[in-house]
């Protein structure tokens, strides 16, 4: 939401799960959806006696996403309790990291193609390695108000990431967001499913206002719930605007009276935010360096290493794209949002028939719609990428028009068919230029009422000729058509 | 001698030979455990089906010469704080009271592949925190010497079951000396391995960064032999080394040539007791006899060992024992009886207009929470808990916690200096004998205190040992306390060794009173 | 500085520990008179000192992410105080 009286400040918090086979303390799995209390061990029930081993990969996976969002890496790091008493926490404490985070001080370019917002750096505050809690269900058949532990999903490595509070509307939220996950995505370090939980959002809002005593600011509200981007822009822009209300009406300020951070969750449902329990003490986390695990050392070389072997990322990819293929930055961003694969194949296509513009046309059009009608990935997709851009070369040459092609690349999907076999299924032939001359020739002598309405201006006349042409010759170019017949008709 | 009579390592020549089977020894030392253990309570549990099952299999192997691991059929008792699979590990603790394990210690399976026959799981102050096992949901652990007195602690059960020759060779823990003042106070031999040496995975933990399992003996070449079985880098420990375990045994036979010891000067001041004093200078004698030389050496701050130790193990352990809430293993309160209370305290408050009280009510869960840990742990782990809260909450964890991790760092330094000087730290183990029953139980600070000598190789990782040198008057065995650098566990042993051959302080037993 | 009955009661919520006031009031007596022994260390000045939390100089201990096998559900909750045949049950655990 934009609105003059007000400046929306949003910070993130986002959650990830790393896509590690096993847990970051124990080597149970971390598969989402095995039936409750079969994925754990002593070491992630907190039993006595158990100790914790970190997870090399997720310690590899975290430092991985830490450098491609530019961070800083300390020398040092090491791993803390955050203490806390909740039933699906079953050791009482967290190991999370509090005052040195695995890395610090990174961004996240965002920018919006149709315009919405200028482009900007995000600052990434810290990205640190924790690990998750299970999961308390209420049972709500039983007349006992009891609750239920699956610890399942407890020990899973998360990776949190604390962004400034840089975003300036819920827009500017989304987009970091989806931007976060592209760059997860393409770092292949998390599924980012925010149905199973393994991306979570909280975000922390609140107002800058001009007042005639000066800039005041609205206390802070961290919202919760939010199960979808879309819930996160939609929440965020409804938390705004119910602060500028409250504000209007109360004039409380962060800091003073009534000021202090709250919590509110999102109900889908209802489209509102409401106030939500608080957990105790949360302030008091007692926080101290777990005993029982040893710091982890990384140095400089290690780092360069790692970012050396990063694969391209979207925002490199964007730019690679929109300078050599001639797209537009809407367009780059389609293509990219698609993943890596996707990306791969329209650049062998936009190679292989030389025209990037309508490589991409093509991709986000015919070929986009046909993996969602049929329910593919590109890596599934029966049109390999070479002879989709054999098809376009020949589009370009001018061997069959934009609609016979499509015709031609429905068949190659359905029946699995090669360009030239298709296009011999369907019968089409380069109609020789001399023929479609003389085929005009003949057009334009039968048609004199056309020719007469061309000459008075009435261009688009000319659609009757290509009409008949085509009836007669299948194959006959309209492009090729339109351009001889109106050669002809100038000559005259 | 009668098998009961015999060192480890004398049993184990028997055992070797043929003399004597694994069957027979377990037994005799099961029959005497219940001949006389009511009077002592060095035990919680016994094994006595699955010990004389995994004797009988070791004879077997042995008699049909298959390969037989290096304890070879020896007796062995486990501290009740280090888990074994399917056997209850109570911690001394009602919290933990019916909490049977579903895996064995890293330690018990080195055991039991050695072929450590596991007696029994023995008595302890309540998750180890205390100096006389008074504190233990199991009944109080007497002294062998003198049933009137306290056995010393934590691993009381652990020294009082060798000093009362209820098992050769027991497993015992070291925090801030719960291996070394009970040795000391029950004349047996007892030795805190560096930090890392022995895995911690399945020690049911007090202080993390304190903690270490290590043996309990008649001798130190029977502390050798366990220690031995014992030592070792666990990958499912992080903090454990991977540095080579050297040959104990081999060691112990070559003595140390142009030994260097020191003592420390602030070790002699207020509190030692007059005796205790006597006898550590005597037994300095006898290594000057043995032609080391002896120096001052200063460990300036030593001093602030107490006050460090009981801020750092008390932050650790209030959260090492969060994990005791009813929750998912162990004790929890009456459901009922918590409703019950709530209900009341509901009616009470809407009665007496709650507002004007201002005080929120609890949750079920919390009332669940905090009467399960007031009623399933005893007051000196509840005290202790209360500390560490205290210590790492907001506003004092500078002032406290933090603040004993740089003093940490200044007791580590001294120790690193005092090395370069000298090989080894000879001191008393204790200020004092074995006390009275129920003599400190009132005054934990005073309990405390009593730490005095053996807290700083804990804070700064090293090893250290105690070896009888003497007794008082009463007939109390007095304990001497060596300490060498990290990793000099063979170089501890050697000393001990020299010493014994040249004393027989270690010989002496107590004649049990039924 | 000594250490208030307030103070030991908010300790006491923190530890989920319920104390009854006799209680309270021993606990505030033993722990005042320990933690003023805590107080010597005020008296030793620590500015240059690094904090050692661990003896050990062991780091970088990272374990290969390969699976090995779990707790079976039976184990798992064998230890249980309350439980159902699949979860771990507690009192109600209130808000989100
Ligand atoms: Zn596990």
């Amino acid at each position: 939401m934009t609105h003059d009286a007000f400046q929306t400040i949003i910070g993130l918090e986002v959650h990830v799960q790393l896509q590690t086979q096993t847990k970051l303390f124990c080597r149970c799995s971390t598969a989402f959806g095995a039936p409750p209390n079969t994925q754990t061990c002593p070491v992630c029930i907190g039993m006595p006696g158990a100790l914790p081993v970190m997870n090399g990969k997720a310690y590899q996976l975290a430092l991985r996403t830490a450098v491609a969002l530019h961070c800083e890496i300390p020398r040092f790091t090491k791993w803390d309790r955050k203490q806390y008493y909740y039933p699906d926490l079953p050791k009482g404490y967290q190991i999370s990291q509090f005052d040195l985070p695995m890395s610090q001080n990174g961004h996240l370019a965002i920018s919006d193609p149709s315009g919405v917002f200028e482009p900007k750096k995000v600052g990434i505050i810290r990205a640190h390695l924790e690990d998750d809690a299970g999961k308390s269900m209420h049972d709500e058949a039983a007349s006992k108000a009891d609750s239920r532990i699956d610890l399942n999903r407890t020990g899973t490595p998360l990776l949190e990431i604390v962004s400034e509070p840089d975003m300036r509307s819920a827009a500017e939220a989304r987009a970091y967001l989806s931007e976060l996950k592209l760059l997860l995505m393409y770092l292949d370090v998390s599924d980012c499913n925010m149905q199973e939980g393994s991306l979570r959002v909280d975000a922390n809002i609140n107002l800058h206002l001009e007042t005639s005593h000066g800039k005041v600011a609205t206390p802070i509200v961290e919202v919760k719930n939010m199960n979808s981007f879309r819930a996160v822009e939609r929440a965020l822009s409804y938390e705004a605007g119910r602060q500028f209300e409250l504000w209007e009406e109360r004039h409380i300020q962060l800091g003073g009276p009534g000021g202090h951070k709250t919590t509110r969750g999102w109900d889908d449902e209802v489209q509102v935010t409401r106030p939500q329990r608080e957990k105790e003490e949360s302030s008091d986390y007692r926080y101290f360096p777990d005993p029982d695990l040893v710091p982890v050392i990384t140095e400089t070389d290690h780092v360069e290493e790692v970012r050396r072997n990063l694969d391209e990322l979207p925002a490199a990819i964007r730019k690679r794209l929109e300078s050599k293929y001639k797209i537009t930055s809407y367009d780059t961003d389609v293509i990219v949002n698609q993943g890596r694969d996707f990306v791969d194949f329209y650049v062998t296509v936009a190679e292989s028939c030389g025209d990037g513009k309508r490589a991409s046309n093509w991709l986000q059009q015919d070929v986009l719609r046909t993996l969602k009608e049929a329910e593919l990935s590109i890596e599934e997709f029966p049109v390999s990428a070479d002879s989709l851009g054999d098809l376009l070369n020949r589009v370009s040459a001018g061997d069959l028009d934009n609609s016979r092609a499509k015709d031609v690349f429905s068949r190659m999907f359905n029946e699995q068919e090669s360009v030239e076999e298709a296009m011999s299924a369907l019968g089409i032939v380069k109609v020789d230029t001399s023929a479609l001359e003389s085929l005009c020739r003949e057009l334009v002598t039968a048609n004199p009422k056309v020719v007469a309405d061309v000459q008075e201006g009435k261009s688009q006349a000319i659609g009757a000729l290509i009409g008949q042409a085509r009836k007669q010759n299948s194959n006959a170019n309209p492009a090729e058509v339109k351009r001889i017949c109106l050669k002809i008709i100038a000559s005259l | 001698m009668s098998l009961i009579e015999s060192t480890a390592a004398q049993l184990h020549r028997q055992l070797t030979s043929g003399n004597v089977t694994s069957v027979e020894v377990t037994q005799s030392f099961l029959d005497h455990i219940q001949q006389h253990d009511e009077h002592y309570s060095a035990f919680i549990s016994l094994n006595v089906e699955a010990a004389l099952a995994q004797a009988e299999d070791i004879d077997r192997r042995r008699a049909s010469g298959k390969p037989v691991g290096a304890l070879g059929g020896l007796p062995v008792a486990v501290k009740d704080v280090i888990c074994t699979k399917g056997q209850t590990t109570t911690c001394g603790s009602k919290m933990l009271r019916d909490f049977v394990p579903p895996y064995d210690a890293t330690v018990v399976c080195k055991l039991k592949q050695a072929d450590g026959v596991l007696l029994g799981k023995t008595n302890m102050d309540e998750f180890a925190m205390g100096s006389s096992t008074e504190n233990s949901a199991f009944g109080v652990t007497h002294n062998p010497w003198d049933r009137t007195c306290v056995p010393g602690g934590s691993s009381g059960g652990a020294a009082a079951c060798v000093a009362a020759r209820m098992a050769p060779l027991s497993v015992g823990t070291d925090t801030g000396g719960s291996i070394r003042q009970p040795a000391a106070f029950c004349g047996v031999t007892g030795m805190k391995p560096t930090y890392g040496r022995v895995s911690r995975f399945g020690l049911v933990a007090f202080a993390s960064s304190l903690d270490q399992i290590g043996p309990i003996a008649q001798t130190a070449e029977d502390a050798a032999l366990l220690l031995q079985a014992l030592a070792g880098h666990d990958p499912n420990d992080s903090t454990s080394s991977s540095k080579p375990v050297p040959d104990f045994l081999r060691a112990i036979n070559q003595p140390l040539v142009g030994l260097k010891i020191g003592v420390i000067r602030e070790h002699f001041g207020e509190g030692l007791d007059d005796e205790v004093a006597a006898a550590v200078r005597e037994a300095v004698h006898t290594y000057q006899a043995l032609g080391a030389t002896v120096s001052d050496i200063s460990l300036p701050h030593n001093q602030y060992a107490i006050a460090t130790y009981y801020v750092i193990a008390p932050s650790e352990a209030s959260s090492n024992l969060a994990r005791y809430d009813g929750v998912h293993y162990g004790f929890r309160a009456n459901e009922a009886e918590i409703l019950e209370t709530l209900k009341q305290e509901r009616d009470t408050a809407t009665a007496t207009n709650q507002e004007a009280t201002g005080k929120e009510l609890d949750s079920e869960l919390i009332r669940m929470y905090q009467r399960t840990r007031s009623e399933g742990f005893g007051s000196e782990v509840q005290r202790r808990i209360m500390l560490g809260v205290y210590a790492l909450s907001e506003g004092y964890a500078s002032k406290y916690y933090l603040k004993a991790l740089k003093v940490r760092r200044l007791i580590r330094q001294d120790f690193d200096k005092a090395f370069e000087k000298v090989d080894l730290i000879v001191g008393p183990t204790s200020p004092t004998p074995a006390y009275p029953i129920g003599d400190k139980i009132a005054d934990p600070l005073s309990m405390y205190l009593g730490d005095l000598y053996t807290v700083s190789a804990n804070l700064a990782g090293i090893a250290g040992i105690s070896i009888p040198c003497g007794f008082s008057k009463t007939g109390l065995p007095i304990g001497l306390q060596l300490q060498a650098p990290a990793f000099e566990e063979e170089r501890l042993l050697q000393a001990a060794h020299m010493f014994q051959q040249q004393t027989d302080w270690h010989t002496k037993r107590p004649s049990l009173k039924n | 500085m000594s250490l208030s009955r307030k103070e030991i009661e908010k300790v006491s919520h923190l530890a989920r520990l319920q104390l009854s006031d006799p209680e309270l009031d021993a606990m505030t007596a033993q722990l005042a008179n320990v933690v003023e022994y805590m107080e010597t260390l005020s008296g030793l000045n620590t500015d240059d000192v690094e904090p050692l939390a661990h003896a050990s100089d062991i780091s970088n201990v990272l374990a290969d992410d390969i699976l090995k096998p779990s707790l079976s559900r039976e184990e798992a909750l064998a230890n249980a105080p309350k439980r159902d045949a699949e979860c771990y049950r507690v009192p109600a655990v209130l808000g989100d």
